[in-house]
């Protein structure tokens, strides 16, 4: 047995020489070794020429090979193998052309060819044509991301006969898109890049974006006349498109006129050229203007060798007799034309979709300060009770979601705990206040809201002793995570739909309670008239202590809301607190509705303020309550205001 | 009549004798002018107290004589102290840079000048020009007029709308509360002129004053600063006793029956309101000096929260009791959040009053507002009228 073995062995060893040599591929590395063995980024490209040139079938398997690191080299004779399980022991060499195994070898007789990165990406562009005719439709699919990501000349014409060979129809519509993009950028006809940039007006993609916006491309150029081949884009006004320092500036890089003294080198000259307390016959002590400094250059200018002032009448000579131009990178007028075209028709589809943005922000910021100021209007309505420690109720929510979240590992099970139980600890919470505090506070306002501050900065300090302060996590579970994409440009994340949701949910909850239930009918009575509703029997402490509570409780399940895509700080709440006031303020006092209205208008006036002036939230929020304190001005009650007697006064 | 403003007259008596002999015994016992048994910081912190004591002040007036809740007097306060603020950190950059360009080989013009000064100030926000608010910040008098004129005016232009559309009670708490906070977010812009969230620093440095020590500088902004504590409470004596002061006192208890009886209501809570903004800002304009610092978390709403807090505390309605307020709730606020209140050991749990005062502060407010709405004020009155029925 084991000599039977050992003959075969032998017989493997013995032939394998005269394998190799037979090989084209082996032939083709064994020719240009050196570089095989020290693949370079600029030395590769000849070999991977020359393996192309040869139209073997097996070049794609040991470019892929080479690519992954199990293309080994056998130190004794230069021959390349392939190594697939690089741990055995004794390691298996597999022959390049035929793919079967050629015998084995220790890993110390053999070197182990490692091609950088550089080299790994050239591998890669040239695998791609290979890959657009794979059978696989995912390796296809594959190949037409890596050409999306890094598009090269090479790719076009591999594309464009791929194109005609496909059979799945989804792949070929991605195929022809992208060939449509690669024509725009390495055809050679500008009929067929005018065509195709022609195709996608109104298309609104990134990638469409990303290779029309590089072909309008502009360099600022200054010539006596234009000349012929410059492909205008628009001649510059000095003084309107370009300001006249810089036009000189560019005749000056240009060497078409001589630069200006600076201020620098007329003071360096000044300096250079004191002697005894004198520079040009004035004393040093009295150049303390401008216009003295000036005065002592020119006589300086008179007196030794430093360059004179370049009047203003020189530079704008100069200028007069130059044009300064914008001219386009690319050569071809009518490219430049139709992209200009296509692009000013994106433009006008991205800024449609981009206000579409703005709405769907502004619906989930709406929503959020509808769930956060919800319970507020309902106990201000209810009972004129102004509570300053709502923000906390907020916060009591959120870190009842995160204790939660600590015992039930489960992120699904525990949001769905959460919220039910945030409502009931921020229940209790209310109802608590409400009969300690508030109960005995009634027809004092003012003091009430003192004293719910009092409550609130020490329900803050109570929360920062037990919890500590940094920011505790409240996980969104995964379901939640992500977002919804319409396209590149509008898309709202998974958490603000179900905010949404919540908030919609609520504010139908609550339209059932008021309207169709008992409960309702008694808290609109006590609204209304409270001594009236307690002669017919209703009995006010209870329902201003229900409605205290559900207030409450509202705000604690706005609090986990909040905490899912925040972070769950002593803070929280009462960075809504004054926002939550204006919401009750503007919609009007005692009125779902109104909150409904008050959120809307001021989570919109915010995204809309912020939409123009991105760069400063700071400055929206300011302006935000300038407008308020404005919109105040001409309704007092609010957007939504009750009429009659339930007004009240 | 005669009998009780010879009454109010004593304690008026009473209060700037107990003023003068604090500010003397201070004085003496300090290490700038006395026996050094004070120290100067201390000296500083009592001589801010009288400033809060001050804006304490005016929002006793404003609140418990015209019942209007303002949330916003600090606002004003941090206005004050903005202003004088602006001309000390103008004046003395001018002088550094004057000295460190002493001996460049050319004098400055007025341009380098400026333009020193610009970096120096506003380099930690990314500029370099000085913005259009600092135009008179090089003058001292200027300056000073601003102190007065600038929360005068934002006060006007606040109190007129808002009163002349009838917003009262609860919502123009929280409409003042708003103001409060677009002022303190616009400040806390980097591009807003006043550096930011950096604030103005160094304030404690007096320009020209560079000679004499932070010893005797503080001594003089205690005098001061009792000085302006002492005529602000004879104005506001003089303000409260006569028919102004009835008017103002009937509009906090029933507005609608003095506007039937022909007062015009607006007119008289704007005059309070800015007059009270002004002092609040004086107070803010002698504070900040002191305290070195300003920056715009100084003025977050809840600054002015607190303020009215030390009021209910002290007893609003009474004048001494919104200094007894402020100046005892910031002293011992400021005694235990120093941490040198011993701990208090429970056996399972040590009471760090750090963390635990503001626990204490807000239930124990609660408490004073549930069973002392007259304040420690309330219970001081109670007390006399015990011992004299």
């Amino acid at each position: 047995m084991l000599r039977i073995l050992t003959v075969m062995v032998m017989l493997v060893i013995a032939t394998l020489p005269v394998a190799a040599q037979t090989g084209q591929l082996q032939t083709i590395l064994q020719e240009n070794s050196k570089d095989v063995e020290r693949a370079s980024r600029k030395t590769i490209s000849a070999v991977l020429d020359a393996l192309l040139a040869s139209g073997n079938e097996n070049v794609p398997v040991l470019l892929e090979n080479w690519q992954n690191k199990q293309l080994w080299m056998r130190k004794a004779d230069g021959l390349f193998f392939y190594v697939l399980k690089p741990g055995a022991k004794p390691i298996e060499l597999i022959n390049i052309d035929t793919g079967a195994v050629e015998g084995t070898a220790e890993k110390s007789d053999l070197k182990e060819l490692r091609p950088n990165s550089g080299v790994r990406s050239v591998m890669a562009a040239v695998l791609v044509q290979f890959q657009l005719k794979s059978s696989d439709p995912m390796t296809r699919l594959g190949a037409l991301s890596a050409i999306e990501r890094s598009a090269e000349e090479s790719h076009f014409t591999a594309l464009r006969a791929a194109v005609a060979n496909e059979t799945d129809d989804a792949i070929r519509a991605k195929m022809q898109r992208l060939e449509r993009l690669l024509t725009i950028q390495f055809d050679k006809q500008s009929t067929a890049r005018v065509e195709a940039i022609e195709s996608f007006a109104g298309d609104t993609s990134l990638d469409v974006r990303a290779v029309l916006n590089p072909i309008l491309i502009t360099r600022t150029k200054v010539a006596e006349s234009i000349p012929e081949t410059d492909n205008l884009a628009k001649r510059l006004s000095v003084g309107d498109d370009i300001a006249y320092a810089d036009a000189y500036q560019m005749l000056v890089d240009s060497e078409r006129a001589p630069a200006r003294i600076s201020k620098q080198a007329r003071d360096a000259a000044l300096v250079e050229n004191i002697s005894n307390g004198q520079v040009g016959g004035f004393e040093v002590a009295s150049l303390n203007t401008e216009a003295a400094r000036i005065k002592a250059y020119q006589a300086l200018v008179a007196e030794s060798d430093v360059p004179p002032f370049i009047t203003n009448e020189a530079v704008q000579a100069a200028i007069d007799n130059h044009v300064f131009y914008d001219a386009y990178i690319e050569p071809e007028a009518t490219v430049t034309d139709a992209a200009r075209k296509a692009v000013r028709a994106i433009n006008l589809s991205v800024s449609a979709y981009q206000i579409a943005d703005l709405g769907l922000d502004a619906v989930s910021l709406a929503s959020i300060y509808f769930l956060a100021a919800i319970g507020l209007a309902i106990t201000f309505g209810v009972m004129g009770v102004i509570n300053m420690a709502h923000g906390e109720f907020i916060m009591i929510g959120a870190y009842t979601g995160y204790v939660v979240q600590q015992i039930i590992p489960d992120y699904t099970i525990s949001i769905i705990v959460a919220l039910p139980l945030a409502f009931i600890v921020a229940f209790g919470a209310g109802v608590v206040l409400e009969r300690l505090v508030i109960r005995h506070l009634m027809h004092r306002p003012l003091e009430t809201l003192l004293a719910t501050f009092g409550i609130s900065i020490a329900l803050q300090q109570l929360a920062k002793n037990i919890f500590g302060t940094q920011a505790r996590p409240l996980t969104s579970p995964d379901w939640l995570d992500g977002a919804w994409i319409y396209n590149d440009i509008v898309s709202i994340s998974y958490i603000r739909i179900a905010i949404f949701i919540l908030a919609l949910l609520f504010l139908v909850l609550l339209l059932f309670i008021l309207n169709r239930t008992r409960l309702g009918l008694e808290v609109r009575a006590v609204t209304q008239n409270p001594r009236m509703a307690s002669s017919m029997g209703i009995n006010p402490d209870k329902i201003n202590m229900l409605t205290f509570g559900l207030g409450s409780g509202i705000a604690g399940i706005a609090g986990v809301a909040i905490g899912l895509f925040g972070q769950v700080t002593s803070e929280l709440g009462s960075s809504y607190i004054v926002q939550s006031f204006m919401t009750v303020v503007v919609g009007g006092v005692g009125n779902i509705w109104g909150t409904l209205a008050g959120a809307s208008m001021i989570g919109s006036l915010q995204k809309v303020i912020e939409f123009f002036n991105p760069s400063n939230t700071l400055a929206a929020q300011t302006y935000m309550i300038i407008f308020i304190i404005i919109f105040i001005q001409f309704r007092p009650k609010g957007i939504i205001a009750l009429k009659g007697r339930a007004a009240g006064d | 009549m005669q009998n009780t403003f010879l009454i109010r007259r004593q304690s008026v008596l009473v209060f700037i004798g107990l003023l003068a002999l604090f500010t003397i015994g201070a004085t003496l016992l300090s290490e700038g002018l006395g026996i050094g048994l004070v120290s100067t910081s201390f000296v500083k912190t009592l001589g801010k107290t009288l400033c809060l004591c001050l804006v304490a002040l005016a929002m006793d007036l404003v609140w418990g004589y015209c019942g209007i809740l303002s949330l916003g007097h600090f606002a004003f306060f941090g206005l004050g102290g903005y202003m004088i603020g602006m001309w000390l950190m103008y004046a003395r950059t001018e002088q550094i840079v004057i000295n460190s360009l002493a001996n460049a080989s050319l004098p400055p013009t007025p341009d380098e000048l400026s333009d020193a000064i610009g970096t120096q100030i506003f380099g930690v926000v990314g500029g370099s020009d000085i913005p259009a608010v600092w135009t008179f910040a090089h003058s001292l008098p200027l300056q000073l007029a601003l102190v007065v004129l600038v929360p005068g005016i934002l006060a006007l232009v606040f109190g007129w709308l808002a009163f002349r559309s009838r917003v009262t009670g609860v919502y123009l708490s929280i409409l003042t509360q708003a103001m409060t906070l677009a002022l303190a977010l616009y400040l806390f812009q980097n591009d807003s002129g006043l550096r930011g969230n950096n604030g103005l620093s160094g304030l404690q440095n007096i320009p020209g004053a560079a000679a004499v020590s932070q010893d005797l500088i503080s001594i003089w902004f205690l005098w001061a600063s009792a000085f302006a504590l002492g005529l602000g409470y004879l104005f506001a004596v003089w303000l409260v006793s006569g028919k102004f002061g009835s008017v103002i006192r009937a509009i906090r208890d029933d507005e609608t029956r003095v506007r039937y009886l022909g007062y015009s209501v607006e007119a008289y809570k704007l005059v309070v309101f800015v007059i009270t903004a002004v002092i609040a800002a004086i107070a803010g304009a002698l504070y900040y000096p002191q305290a070195g610092i300003i920056n715009p978390a100084e003025i977050a709403p809840i600054a002015s929260i607190y303020l009215a807090v030390w009021v209910a505390i002290g007893g609003r309605g009474r004048l001494y009791g919104a200094v007894v307020g402020a100046a005892s709730v910031s002293l011992i606020s400021s005694w235990f959040t120093s941490g040198q209140v011993p701990d208090l050991p429970l056996g399972f749990y040590t009471v760090k009053w750090v963390d635990w005062w503001l626990v204490l502060l807000g239930f124990g407010f609660v408490l004073v507002t549930l069973y002392a709405p007259q304040g420690l004020g309330g219970l001081f009155d109670r007390l006399v009228r015990r011992q004299n029925p």
